[in-house]
């Protein structure tokens, strides 16, 4: 894709995301009402929310190399502060907001400065450690904040109006469709800043930057706390689009199906991950629906079983995927020489 | 040896690894502008000292001055920071970037511009003037938009020596520079490696494994055997001496 | 005083089966430098076959236990033997992928068992003897803890004298120390990674079924959380140290019992996560691990 043509397509597809719950149409097949009915807008919000969530986690594993498995504990800190601030504290949405970002700062900093101090799988062991005494803290229910394995409603009257109800579920959209082009943005941005350049490097030879200067863990915890922070901010996204908090974000499982969704979509191009992410979300959802409708029920069970888990089947298929295609969907479209000149030059 | 302050000063230097010794008491002063060659038969320790020198390993006894300033247990970074570079034996290329990003890189880490989030890398000239000179002065000039991991072998350690130069360093540290070359692109490489010490006045302490490469670069020799120094001098009288006829010259190169 | 020696003896039965999984991560990870996800996917199933395998024997509880037991192992054993040729042997340069694929793998199998049986605990039918308790000092105690411990206890010197005394061991033990050597040894090489798969395996498919023993149910989603617990206890203990593995265990167990009892539920769970912290500033690489590479 050339620079210019990649300009125009974002464009276009922004338009046509920004413009969708004008658009009346159906399309059968791929979804089950109309384009702007309240249950479409609210699929594909999902969706990008997702999107942008596995955009975050290629910046920190994709560009900088970082196989993180606590991811999903940012994401839920999105979600559950702004839940516990909203419903268990009564504050205003700002007041809500401000505290996430501050805690979606100052929590990857320092789980991050004590993670990095170990690399590759030592690495990925602690931060799947930590992500699970959050994953057991929430569940837990301290003080009753949490709501334990119930999780957290929003219900009324703890947000604007404007974000709440069916009809105002084209809101709620707009909102994931901004969340996804701020964090695209953003995350274009860095990795095409120089400390992005850092992260690549650091990527391929974390020893062979530290002999030129500069001192890898900073760019490290830098990338760490940038993607944490943006994964905070999908997750506020998701909150108003669930209407609630639920644990299952929170387990060591759904930083798996994070890694899952990246890996789709093809590590280390941002666009691939949020290829991914909504390939995901969208198969995930079509998948219960399959496998809750009539169709299944008169299969053999040794059929019916497997097919009736969305999980089972993005696990075989993200297994052929790793062994078969390791580009991940986006390596399919980029199969194109690598000796092309890359566009960053 | 002159009164003024070494580039890089060694002293008692040593590394046990589980009773091990891998580097045994090496002392060794380096005038500045100095050029040395460490040569040694394989396993002598030569790489090891080179990894305790630019803090990739720990030592475990003795300790490192680099321009007066003691750095012994100064983290790599901040070595490079104080103006010593180094390359590896293995080329340690970024494979997966650019040519010209791989030196680019190396430009915005010693100008200092590689913390500048709120900048665009492409936008920025300084790190990509340094490094388009760097890359012309190797030779490279027209290889800049290449994947560095389709490069030839020859060029990947030309490349080597380019990251090296644009972080302009003091200290050079070259480990068997032309280890895997082709014999046709060796004597190129030499030239290079000569002329960067003559016109940018740098102190290089270089590991050869080939005797007859190094004998018209080097001020000084010295030679490792079993992690110890056994001589340093200058390479006539290393030539000539008799306990490293038999330690290292007598085996087959 | 009672009550500590409770929690003395079920913390350390706790740690006993971080340990029979946390052993062949480590070994795993020593060897071959593969994360094994699946770790957790080889105990449940294992849990499952000798659930099964038990149920299905109109035998005496002893003997179905027993079976339940030797099925438990052969299913770790041989789901883990399977993993390695078919997921793991094909991404030998790939490391990244292997742990992918290990990850695919783990979810699929979850995602399996809960389709077929059902997320819901079951209950497991035990011998009288493991039913009742044994008095020591005072403190009643569950017999099951006795039994987890001492297999565990088998199991360790087990691995102590493979490592040690024999051929495959000394590879073992040398790719630990020095990947660069593994490589050297050749076609060995090949089955002794099979051969610590199988290890891994079996270790964890025992876990499986004493970990249905010292609970009294299985349930799908006890492979993840044990699977965690064995990550800690790795890192803690140091990579690819089986006495570490061990040591770290124990007091992983014993932190989360005795906290879970004194201060709340759950604080124990943190405590461990706090520790590991603590022990990766100080030492990185662990207890009885060497420096951090």
């Amino acid at each position: 894709m050339s620079p210019r043509f990649a300009t125009f397509a974002i464009a276009a597809l922004g338009l046509l995301a920004a413009g969708l719950p004008f658009i009346g149409l159906t399309v059968p097949g791929l979804f089950e009402g109309p384009l702007n009915s309240p249950g479409t807008l609210n699929l594909l919000g999902l969706c990008f929310v997702f999107g942008a969530l596995a955009l975050t986690y290629d910046i920190v594993f994709g560009f900088t190399g970082l196989l993180s498995f606590g991811h999903a504990l940012y994401f839920a800190v999105g979600v559950y502060v702004t839940a516990i601030a909203l419903v268990r504290w009564h504050w205003s949405l700002p007041q809500a907001l401000a505290l996430t970002a501050l805690v979606a700062l100052v929590l990857p900093l320092a789980l991050g400065a004590v993670c990095l101090r170990v690399r590759d799988i030592p690495f990925a062991m602690v931060t799947l450690a930590f992500a699970e005494a959050a994953s057991i803290l929430v569940l837990q229910n301290p003080y009753g904040l949490t709501g334990g394995e119930e999780g957290l409603a929003l219900g009324s009257g703890v947000l604007p109006a404007g974000l709440i109800g069916v009809a105002n579920t084209a809101h709620l959209y707009w909102i994931a469709t901004g969340v996804l082009a701020a964090t695209g943005a953003i995350g274009w941005w860095a990795v095409h800043s120089p400390p992005g350049r850092v992260w690549q490097a650091i990527r391929e030879n974390e020893r062979r930057v530290a002999v030129l200067g500069l001192n890898p863990y900073a760019y490290k915890l830098a990338s760490f706390v940038l993607s944490g922070f943006l994964a905070a901010v999908a997750g506020v996204a998701y909150l108003l689009l669930q209407g609630g908090a639920n644990p299952q974000i929170t387990t060591a499982n759904f930083t798996l199906v994070l890694l899952v969704m990246v890996v789709l979509g093809g590590v280390g191009t941002l666009w691939g991950a949020v290829i991914g992410g909504i390939v995901y979300e969208y198969l995930d959802f079509r998948l219960l629906e399959f496998s809750n409708g009539s169709g299944l029920q008169d299969l053999p069970a040794v059929l019916r079983v497997p097919l009736s888990e969305p999980l089972f089947i993005l696990g075989v298929l993200f297994i052929v995927l790793v062994l078969f295609l390791p580009g991940g969907l986006g390596g399919l479209l980029r199969h194109v020489p690598r000796r092309l000149p890359r566009p960053s030059g | 040896m002159t009164g003024a302050t070494p580039a890089l000063s060694v002293a008692g230097l040593g590394l046990r690894i589980g009773g091990v010794s891998i580097v045994e008491d090496v002392s060794i002063d380096v005038p500045p502008g100095e050029f040395l060659v460490i040569i040694g038969p394989n396993g002598a320790g030569k790489t090891t000292l080179f990894n305790l020198l630019s803090g990739v390993a720990r030592p475990t006894a003795g300790s490192i001055a680099l321009g007066g300033r003691d750095i012994t247990h100064a983290a790599p970074y901040v070595r490079a920071r104080l103006g010593l570079g180094r390359t590896f034996q293995t080329s340690t290329i970024f494979a997966g970037l650019s040519t010209l990003e791989n030196v680019r890189l190396a430009a915005s880490a010693a100008l200092g511009t590689s913390a500048r989030a709120w900048h665009l890398a492409d936008h920025e000239a300084a790190p990509l003037a340094r490094a388009r000179r760097a890359l012309a002065d190797v030779g490279l000039g027209g290889r800049e938009n290449i994947h560095a991991a389709l490069l030839s072998h020859g060029e990947k350690r030309k490349l080597d020596l380019a990251i090296l130069l644009c972080t302009e360093p003091d200290v050079v540290l070259l480990d068997e520079p032309t280890a895997g070359m082709a014999v046709e692109d060796v004597p190129e490489m030499v030239r290079l490696i000569a002329s960067i010490h003559r016109d940018q006045a740098k102190t290089v302490l270089m590991v050869e494994h080939r005797m007859d490469l190094v004998l018209s670069l080097a001020d000084r020799m010295a030679v490792m055997h079993h992690g110890a120094l056994l001589a340093i001098d200058t390479p006539d009288r290393i030539v000539a001496n008799e306990t490293v006829q038999t330690a290292y010259l007598g085996d087959p190169l | 005083m009672s009550t500590i020696v409770l929690l003395l003896v079920t913390g350390l039965g706790l740690g006993a089966l971080y340990f029979l999984v946390a052993a062949g991560l480590s070994l795993i990870w020593g060897l071959m430098r593969v994360l094994n996800f699946a770790h957790g996917a080889f105990f449940t199933v294992a849990a499952y076959a000798g659930f099964f395998a038990a149920t299905a024997l109109p035998a005496s509880p002893w003997l179905q236990w027993f079976v339940g037991l030797l099925a438990g192992i052969l299913a770790g054993g041989v789901f883990a033997v399977l993993t390695e040729i078919i997921l793991i042997r094909p991404l030998y340069r790939r490391p990244v992928g292997q742990v992918l694929v290990t990850v695919g793998l783990a979810l699929a199998t979850l995602a399996l068992v809960e389709g077929a049986f059902g997320s819901d605990p079951r209950q497991v039918t035990l011998p009288d003897w493991m039913n009742a308790t044994t008095t020591l000092l005072g403190a009643a105690i569950p017999n099951t803890r006795f039994v987890v411990l001492l297999l565990a206890g088998l199991v360790l010197a087990g691995l102590l004298f493979f490592l040690q005394r024999t051929r495959y061991g000394l590879i073992v033990r040398a790719g630990v120390e020095n990947r660069s050597m593994v490589s050297a040894l050749g076609i060995d090489v090949e089955r002794a990674f099979t051969l610590v798969f199988a290890i891994g395996g079996m270790a964890a498919g025992l876990a499986g079924v004493l970990g249905a023993t010292y609970y009294g149910t299985i349930d799908p989603s006890r492979g993840t959380t044990m699977l965690i617990s064995a990550f800690i206890v790795v890192v803690i203990g140091g990579l690819g140290s089986i006495t570490g593995s061990a040591l770290a265990a124990a007091i992983v167990g014993l932190l989360q019992q005795f906290l879970n009892f004194y201060a709340a539920a759950g604080v124990g769970d943190f405590a461990v996560v706090i520790l590991l912290a603590g022990v990766l500033l100080l030492r990185p690489g662990g207890l009885l691990g060497g420096p951090a590479t």
